[in-house]
């Protein structure tokens, strides 16, 4: 077997044995509330991480605009979601049908943003998607969809007028926020999520991923191979934002209420934390990145309620160690010797080893 | 007159802006990093004057002083400890390290400082306007309303705030102007900008240059921070933030790299914030702000008064 399958199958088995047991557990009622809860942030958080991850990882370019796709999906999402229970629709039929139109929506518009977006590298790129992301959040802050007997209203800036009383149904409040229905839970996040990982997985080991490491990994040779660089880059790219704007849709139908604002900048970056901490193109890091640094301040936050204030400081302190680590010279000297000091012990022990026997 | 006024005090937040952006381009057009932390360098500043404004036993000078001091350090301190073991890595672990430093900051400001935001002194508090235009009885300079007793109100009415924000900036431009084309550290900051190997084997102590940018750039955010704060009289550990991005901004606006760009490219831009402001819709500037950015990055990559450079392999 190759070994790109095999790690992906490890990839994905794990998470499908680890998602069937928490089912299980949890159908007995065996976890209380608060875990369950957690479970559903936490899977929606892994959805945005790695499809973050195709960007950051994969393509080599850092996005501090993931929030605004999530942003999209969400928004949209909730509104076809609650036009279609308002018109009568089963539930599971109007909520898979706003995640894929979320997912859609979000693709549109990575599509476009990608367009100028992916003519540029490195930081203006950095800088680029995260004006994009913010120019979102403030548009969505701005825009108010209400239905009544006559049809759609928008509004924008101010609530849409003369509408009809009886029948009014707010959809998009502006900064007020949207309540979608509640729809989101266990199954269906982790559904949405194997879905996702199995796109992601066939999308990396495909020929458009590797066309794609192979620009992130030396840019001119890519071009000068004959590869289309624009293109791919804008595919992984829309692809990442298509599953982020799925992310979003579930998240704004596990709150009550969501307000345009939580789709920030700090949100995009807390995703990003678990991309990096988790491993640059390694779908199974940031999974267990995501489980790891969500669930433990979360969990912990029993024993003492100020340890989740410490969580960034210490996500921070951890994320600038790292890049030291990994990427000084001084560390990767330090690194090296270590290394080879345990292998001389190593050949050191089986000759002495070899000469007492 | 109002749009005079919201002229003047866009003019006024783009050269607090021009500020912060020169510690950007700077830095940028020597380390060829983008400084993430220099935004919160801002709001460290923008405490440290808080805090010795409020002590009784500092007069103004000194807690000037010392804000400038405590960013200049701090400043220098980041560029040792997290960018200068980095600087032959790949710029995505030097950006990704610069947020790191971001986040920290802004983190330890809101232990220590807790998320409330606080009512900052204006460094002018009860100081006459600087400008007040009545009509039909012309102008009056630095002075408290005379026409109080008649019930006049001045049609336009520029605070001090204002104008300091707009003297301070042009002080220090020209000074900077001047330092970087005639004294031999400026010179040797060119050439480090220009060619870094190249400024190395003439003899020039790269690592010191380097030190002296990120030291220049977080004194101009310290003096950005006081203006900007008495201005905008609050302060939040997130205040440096959004300030520090629309910086950088106007730096790429600009022209990232370019001294005189960063100036034009903050000046434009806190002109075009107010104004989208006061006559498009005050939720959407920051929305134009960045579609300025988005706009110029497809039309003019290099930015007003940038150099084109190919990339060669």
């Amino acid at each position: 077997m190759r070994k790109t399958t095999k790690n992906n199958l490890i990839t994905f088995g794990g998470t499908l044995i680890l998602c069937v047991v928490l089912g299980i557990l949890m159908q007995a009622g065996k976890l209380n509330s608060m875990t369950t809860g957690l479970m559903v942030t936490i899977g929606i958080y892994i959805i945005a991480s790695t499809s973050l991850n195709l960007t950051v990882g994969v393509l080599g370019e850092l996005s501090l605009g993931h929030a605004g796709f999530m942003c999209i999906g969400a928004f949209s999402s909730a509104t076809v979601s609650t036009l279609m229970i308002n018109g009568g629709a089963p539930n599971w039929l109007s909520f898979a049908v706003a995640i894929i139109f979320g997912a859609i929506m979000a693709a549109i518009l990575g599509f476009l943003i990608g367009i100028p977006v992916m003519r540029l590298r490195g930081d203006y790129l950095a800088i680029v998607t995260l004006g994009f992301g913010e120019i979102l959040k403030s548009l969505f802050n701005n825009i108010y969809i209400t239905s009544d007997k006559n049809g759609l209203h928008f509004g924008f800036t101010n609530p849409p007028k003369n509408i009809d009383a009886s029948t009014k149904l707010e959809i998009l409040r502006g900064p007020k926020g949207t309540s979608a229905p509640d729809l989101t839970n266990f199954w269906v996040v982790a559904a949405v999520l194997l879905i996702c990982l199995i796109i992601l997985m066939t999308f990396i080991d495909s020929k458009s991923g590797r066309a794609c490491m192979a620009v992130r990994d030396n840019y001119i040779a890519a071009q000068s191979v004959g590869i289309n660089v624009t293109k791919f880059r804008l595919m992984a790219f829309t692809l990442s934002a298509a599953i982020a704007g799925a992310a979003g849709a579930l998240y704004m139908h596990s709150l009550a209420n969501m307000l345009p604002k939580k789709f920030d900048y700090n949100l995009s970056i807390l995703i990003l934390v678990y991309v990096v901490l988790g491993g640059l193109g390694s779908l199974r890091g940031s999974i267990i990145a995501t489980i790891v640094l969500y669930a433990i301040p979360e969990l912990l936050r029993g024993i003492n309620q100020n340890i989740v204030n410490y969580r960034m400081l210490i996500y921070a302190i951890i994320l600038i160690c790292l890049m030291l680590w990994k990427n000084a010279p001084v560390f990767i000297n330090m690194r090296e010797k270590i290394k080879a000091k345990c292998k001389k012990s190593k050949t050191a022990d089986l000759t002495s080893g070899g000469a007492e026997a | 007159m109002s749009f005079i006024s919201n002229l003047l005090n866009g003019i006024s937040l783009g050269s607090i802006y021009a500020l912060i952006a020169l510690g950007y381009t700077m830095v940028y057009g020597i380390a060829k990093m983008l400084n993430f932390a220099h935004g919160d360098i801002i709001m460290v500043g923008g405490y440290a004057a808080f805090i010795t404004m409020a002590a009784n036993w500092c007069p103004l000078w000194l807690s000037m002083v010392i804000t400038v001091a405590v960013c200049t350090v701090l400043g220098v301190v980041i560029e040792k400890v997290a960018y200068r073991p980095l600087r032959s890595s790949p710029p995505l672990a030097v950006l990704i390290t610069a947020i790191g430093v971001s986040y920290l900051l802004q983190n330890i400001a809101l232990l220590t400082q807790t998320a409330n935001p606080k009512t900052f002194t204006s460094i002018a508090a009860g100081a006459p306007p600087f400008l007040q235009v009545f009509s039909g009885k012309g102008a009056v300079f630095f002075k408290a309303n005379p026409y109080q007793d008649e019930g006049l109100k001045p049609v336009l009415t520029v605070s001090m705030e204002t104008f300091l924000a707009i003297v301070v900036s042009v002080i220090i431009m020209i000074a900077l102007t001047l330092f970087i084309n005639k004294t031999k550290a400026g010179r040797a900051m060119m050439a480090c900008s220009e060619d870094r190997g190249a400024a190395q084997l003439m003899g020039i102590n790269v690592n010191a240059t380097i030190s002296l940018t990120f030291a220049i750039g977080s004194a101009l955010a310290a003096v950005a921070a006081v203006l900007m704060c008495s201005a905008y009289p609050q302060i939040s550990p997130y205040t440096g933030s959004m300030p520090g991005i629309k910086a950088f901004v106007a730096a790429v606006f600009g022209g990232i790299g370019s001294i005189p760009g960063a100036m034009i490219g903050g000046v434009l831009l806190g002109v075009i914030e107010i104004l989208s402001k006061f006559y498009i819709s005050s939720q959407l500037s920051d929305a134009i702000v960045f579609m300025v950015l988005i706009v110029m990055l497809i039309v003019r990559p290099t930015g007003i008064m940038g150099k084109k450079i190919s990339e060669k392999v």
